[in-house]
This record gives C-alpha cells, structure tokens and sequence, in this order.
C-alpha cells in the first residue's frame, strides 16, 4: 500500500533556513494538491539556538502535527540527539555530512551546503533537501519543479540555480539504496483553497469583521498580527498602532470603541495581565471590543515560544469585581478566521468586551482550508443611538442603544457605578440592578454552535482550542478500536451555547483534554454541573494523540469499562 | 449633569479649586461651539479618578461626551479617542496623581506623537481622593498621610517635564482667575498638537495653597504667582526653560511650537500613497494556484 501521510522534522540552528524548508515544503506539497500542517516551535534569540519545524503532509485533510517522525532532517549533531528518539521506527535520518552518526538503519548523510554552492545558488539549501525527501519518498520531482518555477517568477538565473539544487539532492538521495515508500498521489480538491497561517487568518477575519482600529504592543506570539495591521489597516477612519504598553492598547481601543469604531488589540498572556483593570472597565462602562491572546506557555515571562491553554481563567475573569468575559477559542486555522467575526458580532451586539483565546501552535500554524465563503455569516454593526438629547444611555435591564460622539445623546461612558445616564452612585438597588443589566446581557450570545457525535455514549471527550485536533484524531483512532465515545467541540467557551450544556449534564464523564495543570475548562464545566474530569499535559508542546488515545482509554476503562476489544 | 441628581453623592469640599476650573471649562466649551458652530456633543471630555475627574459629572448646561474610567489612563483613552475620530474635540481632566504619578508614563508618548488633545490637569500637590496623601508635586519634607515624619523625594516640576518631553503648548493657570484659566483652556484646545494647561486647583481640606500662592501680609507670605511677562516669546523654548526654572507660578503660556504635524496629520502623510488592499484582495496573497 501506499502511504498516506508522512511527517518530516527540519532541525538545527536559527537562521539555518529550517523554518523555510518546512513552509517551502507545505507550499509545494499544497499547490499539487496534499493536505498539510506546519509545526513550529523557535527559540527567543534571533541568530542562533535550536529551532525546528514540522511539517506533515497527507492525502487527507490533517488534524495534527503528527506523533511520529517519518524523516528527521538534522542540520547539526546537536538537532540529530535531540530528535532522533521521536523518529519511528524504519525512519529516515538525513543529516549534514558534516558530522557522523551511529549507524541505525536508514541514515542518509548529505553535504547539503556543498550542493547548493554547487547548484550556484548559496541560497538553495532548502531546495536540496527537498530534492532528497521527493526521491526518499517517489514523490514526482516534476512538482518541485514546477513549485520554484511559480516561486521565483521572472528570475530567471534563481530558478535555474534552485532547480540544479533539487536535481543535485534527488540524485544524492538517489545514490542511497533505500526509500521510504511511495506518497499516494493527491486528488486536488475542486474548491479554492487558501494556505494560511493561524494568526493571519485571524487578522484577515478581523478585516472582513471591519475592524477599524487596532493598538498593540509587540509580543511573542501575537506580534504578526499586529504588523498586518499596520501594514493594512489604513486609509480614512482606519487606524492601526504600536502602543507603548499593554496598558496603554487595552485604553486606547477603549476610546476608540467609545468614539463609535469596532476597535481590537492582540497580545499574549502577560499582555493580557497588563490590560485586566482595562477589560473590566470595557465591561463596567459596555464598550465594544476585541482582544485577542495567543495563549504562551506559563506564567510570568514564563515559555515565550512554546503553546499552553492556560489562560482560560485569565480570560473569563480577567478583572476585579463581578464579570464574566464572552470567549471565543478557535480550534483550527480556518476557525481562527471565523472565531474574530463571530468576537466582533457579539462585542457590539452585547456592547462590551469579546476574549479570542488563540495558542502558540495554531498561531504559527502553516495549513491549507477551503477559501471562506465570508457572505456566509452576517457582519453585525454597531446599535447607534439616534434620538434626542437627554438619554438614560445605561437604562434598565436590556441593551440599549449606544450613542456616538459627534451625534445626539451625550452621556458619560463611567467605570464607576453609574446611574442610567452615566453618572456615579452609590445606591445598593442600583448596583444590584447594574450588576444584573451586565450579567443579563450575555443571554444575547447564546447563539454559538457545537460539534456533536454519538451524542447517545454516557463518556464524552470535549477537547478546546487547539487541542481539537489532536483529541479529534484520537477520537477517531479510539472508535475504530470499538472504545465508545461521545464527541462534543465547541468554540464558544462562554457562554456555552445552552443546549451543548444540558446535554453535557446528563453524562457520566465528560473528559477535556487541554495543556495546563489546574484543569481550568473542566473546572469550569464541573461549576456548571457538568461531570467533567481533565486530561491534562503540560510541556508545553501539543498533544501526541498516541498519549491521548492511551490516556483517554484508561480513564474509560477505570469507570467500569465500555471497551470492545476488536 | 444637566440638573441636580438625587443619585449622584459626591461633593467638592467648599472652596476646592475644581470649582472655578470647571466653570473654565464650560467657558472654553461654550466659546468654542460659539466659533465653530458645531454641536456641544462633538467635545469628549475624558476624566481621571480623584476628585478632580468628577469635574465631567458636575458640568452644567448642554453636556459633552464624557468618558469616567480607570486611574491614571486618561491619555491612552483619548489617544484612542481622537485616533478614532480626528473630528472630535477631545479634552482630559485629571488630577495631579492621576497624571503625573500612575499616568506618568503616558505623557512621553503622546509628547512624542504630538497627539493632538488638550488636557487640564488639575494640581492641588496632594491625593484629595484617598484623603491626603502625598503627590509627585508635594514639598520634599511635606508631612501628608503617608508621609508622616516629611516626604523623601524631591517635589517634581511638571512644567520643566513636559518641556523637556517635546510637549508643544505649555501654559500654566490659577483656579481662582478663571477667566484667565478659561482663554489658556481655549487656546489649548486651539492648538493643533499635544497641549497641556497645568492648573493651580488647591485643595482646601488636605492642602490649602491660597495664602501661598497668593500671598498673604498678615502671616507675611510673598506670593507664589506671577504673570507671564508680555514680551516672553512662547515660541522660544530656552526662554520656557529659564521662565520655568525662575522659580514660584508663572500664569500664562510658556511654550507654543506651532506648524509640528501631529499625529493623525502624519500619519495621513506617511500613508498618503498606499491603497489599501480589500479583504479579497488579502485573501488572494493566500490563495492556492
Ligand atoms: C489603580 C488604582 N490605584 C489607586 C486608586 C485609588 N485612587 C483614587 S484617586 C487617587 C489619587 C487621586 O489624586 P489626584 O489624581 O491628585 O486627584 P485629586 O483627588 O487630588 O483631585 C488614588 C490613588 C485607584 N482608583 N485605582
Ligand atoms: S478633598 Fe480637596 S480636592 Fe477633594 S474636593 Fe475636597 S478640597 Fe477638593
């Protein structure tokens, strides 16, 4: 049989083009028709240090980076120690002839630099490593050849150099006796599709949402989003920003929400930390806006670069006092795209702040989804207050209209305790009622949708944000060993949509999946009644759906067992 | 406030200074509909927390947009603001604390930009809020509730600070002379750029300054204020430095750089021949062959 998929890591220092190969690598493989996923994890220096990139390319759409390595390239010895324990077995190692290795099987050495000098392009390293991989596994050079053509369009003396470094690896891997089986030939699907990385997904989401002011301050790993902003939101009414602080993004979207603009920042975990008395002053005066974390990994400065779904309290609770913030996780790329519109709609539909709680891994993330239909969900605009002067803007229990600057019903938009028009007060009945007009709000945004399977099993597996993945292909492999599973996947984590949680209450065990330690989304789901227990990992690296699907048989097994071993 | 709310429970002590600060204000506002013909609610006053900040619940007659938020945040509120909407005419209101100790670090920027918002900061040299503690403008040796045996740092000259940040409009004011304080107010909000009128607003209950500035023969105090002299050039800064560095409170304006771009000006320049992309043709830089 033919493989389906297979799974190559680029190792080796910062700066070695190791990122490069494995996005050139989904590139090509995604114009001919394969589906793929980029894993990236870097170091915080910018020369220099460990890196490696994953990428995994198969005949069908990918749900996660991939357990196990099919090829290990190693660049250095140092990247060879590191990664060969996850090589499967029968993998191939092809590394640098610059040092040896043990021999273990199928090691291929390779004088990378001298082939690419010799190719006349000092550059092209990538392209002789690529050349190698398409001969270890049949992979028609012809769609390399195609992919540097289309790369370098109208430089002429660069494709020639690129396509003699492809040659020169393929022939270098040729002369090796072994291959690693054939990669089944892809079908192209018939839709457009776009290769796109999580965090532009999410900045081209916000633009079609029709953001028109983004401040933020950069941070590892939600700077890019900020440098799409500045290089496209522009032009009259537009404005994007570098803050000079956290503090400073979180205040200034707050006036720029007030003055009547769909306003967002994104930032990560100690950003996040930095704009808590912000959001809750966003809550307290019901102003629109969007931030956006790019979960990282620990607290503090804590792993600037690797992934952790440790900011679920953080987010429903970010502030002093009583709130309770909506949170949209997206769980994949293409939902990365989806997850912002969706933010915006429900921050000027309930007026106050949207949480996106995003991670490192689906921010880096390289993979290839259909083309949005984007006319497919409705953009929802602001409720502009259009009466006369005089208006109670903060008026009993519903929402009400919110007025603009510029336009009748000035009020004073107060982070204290306020009175209908806005002013402050003390009074208990009023911070009863103000309390309650905040909290009822959220009932506007009980319209998120769920992913459900075999809703009828009593043992449920509920994974969120990224983690999806992984727990889907677990889900996936544990069906078809006969473990009897309920599937629930949700990217509205607050409030959950109504009927997920009923349905949710009536199992015996819903088990969740998620990187941190305290157990934080099923902790929430058990102060909802929900008998829900995590499955947790925190090394800051994704799930291996191996461990998942161990990890989540024991637990069915421990509560009496519905397994039927096949 | 248009009218007495039965809700609303605070209260300026009587005599504070913020009194005749907010009737500068309503001035400033009603001068500036009078010229320009545009509506009251094109004015957004964006007010710190102390008793200062209440000033934006205490204005009477025809109301601005107000904007009542957290400590020390009035600047990056107002650079969202009027980033937002270059339009608007955008005013912040804050306390000496509020924006020269938790909100210090907001002025540089808005300094560096040359945001273009007038702000009145209102200093009584004391916390008036959290009942008398001591401020960046406090005496050294000042005993104040949290400085019981004196205070340890040196008092700050906010004057000297923000001509040394780049601020282009300078202008000092007394709150008792509020006809005075009302034409600095205007010509602040006049100026095209990042204007600052610092006022003299004594707190009459932790840190009372009248006889001070003013002066006094029975208990033979000299006064602190002096006007401006009318041939200082406020277009020359070594001239705002030495008036500044002569010691006591020169009221008037002491520093004016006019013809700086500010920062919605330049950003317009800088982004004058860049189209913007449509969400289609973004998404095209993405799209698979
Ligand atoms: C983050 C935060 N820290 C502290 C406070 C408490 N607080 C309220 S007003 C104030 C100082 C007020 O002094 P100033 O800005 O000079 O205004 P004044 O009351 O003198 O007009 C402080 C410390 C707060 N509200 N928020
Ligand atoms: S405490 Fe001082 S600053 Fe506050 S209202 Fe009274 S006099 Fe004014």
């Amino acid at each position: 049989m033919k493989t389906q998929d297979f799974v190559v890591r680029f190792a080796g220092e910062g700066g070695q083009g190791v990122v490069t190969s494995a996005e050139a690598l989904a590139r090509m493989a995604a114009e001919v028709g394969y589906h793929v996923q980029t894993f990236a994890t870097f170091p915080s220096q910018i020369e220099g240090g460990p890196t490696w990139t994953q990428a995994r390319i198969a005949i069908s759409p990918v749900l996660s980076p991939g357990d196990a390595l099919d090829v290990l390239v190693a660049l250095n010895r140092h990247a060879y120690e590191e990664h060969y324990p996850e090589l499967r077995p029968g993998g191939v190692v092809m590394h640098d002839a610059s040092f040896q290795v043990e021999e273990q099987g199928h090691t291929l050495a390779m004088p990378f630099t001298e082939l690419a000098k010799q190719a006349g392009e000092a550059r092209s390293m990538n392209m002789v490593i690529l050349g190698a991989l398409a001969h270890l596994i049949s992979m028609p050079r012809q769609y390399l050849e195609n992919f540097v053509r289309l790369r370098f369009k109208g430089r002429d003396a660069v494709i020639e150099g690129n396509l003699k470094a492809v040659a020169l690896g393929f022939e270098h891997a040729a002369s090796g006796e072994f291959r690693l089986g054939e990669l089944a030939l892809p079908q192209k699907p018939a839709y457009p599709q776009l290769l796109i990385r999580g965090n532009d997904a999410l900045a081209v989401g916000a633009m079609a949402a029709g953001v028109d002011c983004y401040i933020g301050y950069p941070i590892s790993p939600a700077t890019p989003v900020l440098v799409f902003m500045e290089r496209n939101l522009i032009g009259p009414g537009k404005f994007a920003y570098q803050a000079s602080s956290e503090i400073e993004a979180i205040s200034a979207v707050l006036g720029a929400g007030f003055a009547g603009k769909k306003a967002m920042s994104a930032t990560s975990g100690p950003g996040l930390s930095l704009m808590s008395e912000g959001i809750g002053l966003a809550w307290m005066a019901e102003i629109p806006l969007v931030i956006v974390d790019v979960q990282r990994g620990g607290p503090a400065t804590g792993m600037p670069t690797k992934t952790e779904q440790s900011d679920f309290f953080l987010a429903l609770t970010p502030a002093h006092g009583d709130s309770m913030m909506p949170i949209i996780a997206p769980g994949t790329v293409e939902e990365c795209l989806f997850a912002i519109i969706h933010a915006f709609n429900w921050a000027e539909r309930y007026q106050g702040p949207v949480i996106v709680l995003s991670e490192q891994t689906l921010a880096e993330r390289v993979q290839n989804i259909p083309k949005p239909d984007l006319s497919s969900i409705a953009v929802e605009g602001r409720n502009v207050y259009r009466g006369g002067n005089g208006y109670l803007r903060y008026d009993g229990w519903e929402m009400s209209p919110m007025p603009v600057p510029g336009g009748p019903g000035a009020y004073v938009a107060n982070g204290s305790e306020h009175d209908p028009f806005g002013d402050t007060t003390h009074l208990p009945q009023r911070h009863v009622q103000m309390t309650e007009r905040r909290f009822s709000k959220l009932k506007a945004l009980e319209d998120g949708t769920y992913e459900r399977h075999h809703a009828e099993e009593p043992i449920a597996l509920m994974p969120w944000g990224a983690s999806k993945g992984p727990a889907l292909e677990a889900y996936n492999t544990l069906s078809s060993r006969g473990v009897r599973l309920a599937w629930y996947y949700t990217m509205y984590l607050h409030p959950l949509p109504p009927k997920l949680l009923q349905e949710l209450q009536k199992k015996e065990l819903v088990l969740v999946p998620e990187l941190n330690y305290t157990g934080q989304f099923s902790s929430y789901l058990r102060s909802q009644g929900v008998r829900a227990e995590s499955v947790r990992q925190y090394t800051g690296l994704p799930f291996k759906v191996r461990d998942l699907v161990r990890w989540v048989s024991e637990r069915v097994e421990a509560r009496g067992g519905r397994m039927v071993h096949a | 406030m248009t009218q007495k709310n039965p809700e609303y429970d605070f209260k300026w002590c009587p005599g504070c200074g913020d009194f005749g600060v907010r009737r500068a204000l309503e001035f400033a506002m009603a001068e500036r509909i009078e010229s320009s013909k545009l509506p009251m609610e094109t004015n957004v006053v964006i007010a710190g927390i102390g008793c200062s900040g209440n000033l934006v619940h205490l204005l009477e007659g025809p109301q601005p947009f107000g904007f009542h938020g957290i400590h020390g945040r009035t600047l990056p509120i107002a650079l969202g603001a009027k980033m937002a909407r270059p339009d608007l005419n955008v005013v912040v209101v804050a306390g000496d604390g509020d924006f020269l100790s938790i909100g210090m670090e907001h002025i540089a920027p808005q300094a560096a930009r040359n945001l273009d918002v007038c702000c009145v900061v209102m200093d009584n040299a004391v916390y008036g809020l959290t009942k008398g503690q001591s401020a960046p403008t406090t005496t050294l040796g000042a005993i104040t509730s949290s400085t019981p045996y004196g205070k340890a740092e040196e008092a700050l000259n906010p004057l000297e600070l923000y001509l040394t940040l780049g601020v282009t409009f300078i202008a000092q004011g007394f709150s008792s002379k509020v006809k005075d304080l009302a034409k600095l107010i205007s010509a602040a909000m006049a100026h095209r750029g990042f204007a600052i009128v610092h006022v003299q607003s004594p707190c009459t209950t932790y840190n009372d300054t009248y006889d001070v500035l003013k002066g006094n023969p029975k208990k033979s105090l000299a006064p602190q204020i002096w006007d401006v002299p009318a041939e200082h050039e406020p277009s020359r800064r070594e001239a705002a430095f030495q008036l500044v560095q002569r010691g006591g409170v020169p009221l008037g304006i002491i520093y004016r750089q006019e013809g700086r771009p500010s920062l919605d000006q330049r950003l317009a320049q800088l982004q004058e021949r860049v189209k913007p992309k449509s969400v289609d043709e973004l998404m095209a830089a993405y799209q698979l062959s």
